[in-house]
């Protein structure tokens, strides 16, 4: 393992590092988005948008995102329908994490358990007021956990944007390894470059947990 | 003149194929305690769950307030403000404040201004004893506790009518009698109407104006409180009475 050949890399690995980072990002968040409009509407049995969404849920979560990205980026221009390798990225993303999300949020509301809800009624709230006061606020803390295995989970998914060709972090040491044959050295970084964002992340997730757990339900 | 606050004629509920309640018909005045006796598995909760519209059943007439009541979601969301019901797992909602507990029904339900409410709901806290926990959350209370505040969150409705299901059953023995003499209060001071399902005979025979007592889904017995306790009318009555030893 030679040192030079790491330095000389890093910043072609900086640039990769910035496309997973950003990307991760815009993609979890607009994956909560949909995953959160999706659990509503099964919340609360919006007619036929429910059977879509259940559809979509499955169809999303049972093909793998490799396929998925193949579609938006070489089946797609055939309808004419053309977009970014960036753009077929983040879609695919955020379908593929959106449907996990759904399920997430999903798992959350219908954790709470019967009394609760009842003793809602007991007061006379309506449907929507027990979901605002009580199904929500509970209902986020229980997913809390199934969420933050979502974002760990959907940061790793990206590496599989190398086979579009966007500049992230697995195809840029692809493309490294492809010219200068250095696979040990460009396969440790990215190891390392993986584990910067994935070790942090996932401890601060842990502590988020167990903050949320315990202001929701004081255990 | 009595008047009659709750009039149920010939309720049937099942689950599934399997009858629970059968031809339930009773009355009960307005002030008065009703206490609902009888066997584990007997229909005690089913019937009051039936009563403030948490179990659908299958026919009957409830009648309250002298209105035929019209069993829909709407209908029974409203009656619920004048009905109101204690459980035995109390379930306080652990993401809010005691008295955001309290608040949450009279603010958001009922759409009563705020500040009013909140005095309220401390003088009824200053009753319980509990007004020093009125910004704590439920973890942070006693079983006993807890109960006395979801009985407060009941009674911040303004309810005509309180129905209780066993709400000391899980309640360890020296927290019981706290609970056991708020509920005393409320008939002695406040003439509450009241049903009340207890395995607490020596409490169920000081409360009780009336006593039903169920057995398979069935009212065996419709008898006055006193009268129940001393000279039960039918064999079974008297074989519960003596099995639960007071
Ligand atoms: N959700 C349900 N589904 C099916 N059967 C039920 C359900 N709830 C109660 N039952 C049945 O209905 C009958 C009456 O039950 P209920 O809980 O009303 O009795 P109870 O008198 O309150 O008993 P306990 O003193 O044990 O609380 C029982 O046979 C019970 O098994
Ligand atoms: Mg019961």
């Amino acid at each position: 393992m030679s040192w030079a050949i790491i330095q000389q890399s890093l910043p072609q690995f900086v640039k990769g590092f910035q496309v997973t980072v950003w990307m991760s990002f815009v993609g979890i968040i607009g994956a909560m988005v949909v995953g959160l409009c999706c659990s509503l509407i099964q919340y609360f049995h919006v007619p036929v948008i429910d059977k879509i969404v259940s559809a979509y849920v499955e169809l999303a979560r049972n093909t793998p995102l490799l396929i998925q990205l193949f579609f938006l980026y070489y089946a797609f221009p055939v309808i004419g329908l053309k977009m970014s390798a960036i753009t077929c990225g983040l879609i695919g993303l955020i379908f593929l994490g959106g449907a996990y999300m759904a399920e997430a949020f999903t798992g959350g509301f219908d954790g709470i358990s019967k009394n609760q809800i009842e003793s809602g009624e007991a007061i006379g709230m309506s449907k929507w007021q027990l979901a605002r006061y009580v199904v929500f606020p509970q209902g986020f803390a229980l997913s809390v956990p199934a969420i933050a295995a979502n974002i760990i989970f959907l940061i790793k998914e990206t590496s599989i944007f190398s086979v579009i060709a966007i500049p992230e972090l697995t195809n840029t040491a692809l493309d490294l390894i492809g010219l200068y044959y250095h696979s040990n050295e460009y396969l440790f970084v990215l190891v390392i470059a993986y584990a910067i964002i994935l070790i942090p992340l996932s401890l601060l997730l842990t502590w988020l947990e167990r903050r949320v757990r315990y202001g929701t339900f004081g255990d | 003149m009595t008047e009659k606050i709750l009039e149920v004629e010939d309720l049937n509920k099942f689950y599934g194929n399997k009858q629970v309640l059968h031809d339930i018909s009773f009355s009960l005045n307005k002030g008065e305690v009703l206490t609902l006796l009888g066997p584990s598995g007997s229909g005690k909760s089913t019937l009051l769950r039936c009563l403030n519209g948490l179990e659908e059943f299958k026919s009957g007439t409830i009648i309250f307030e002298g209105k035929k009541v019209i069993p829909t979601a709407k209908n029974w969301q409203q009656l619920r403000q004048k009905i109101g019901m204690v459980f035995q797992s109390y379930d306080l909602f652990p993401n809010m404040t005691v008295l955001e507990n309290i608040l949450l029904g009279p603010v958001k339900v009922q759409k009563r201004p705020k500040a009013e409410v909140e005095k309220e709901a401390k003088a009824l806290l200053k009753r319980v004893h509990l007004e020093q926990y009125a910004n704590s959350y439920p973890r942070q209370l006693s079983g006993g506790q807890k109960q006395r505040i979801a009985i407060v969150r009941a009674l911040a409705l303004h309810p005509d009518l309180m129905l209780f299901d066993e709400v000391t059953a899980s309640l360890d023995p020296e927290m019981v009698r706290g609970v056991l003499e708020l509920i005393k209060q409320l008939s002695d001071e406040d003439h509450m109407t009241m049903i009340i399902v207890t395995h607490e005979m020596n409490f169920a025979k000081q409360i009780a104006d009336q006593v039903l007592f169920l057995e398979n889904g069935t009212i065996v017995e419709d008898t006055p409180g006193k009268e129940f306790f001393e000279h039960p009318k039918t064999k079974r009555a008297e074989e519960f009475l003596e099995s639960m030893e007071f």
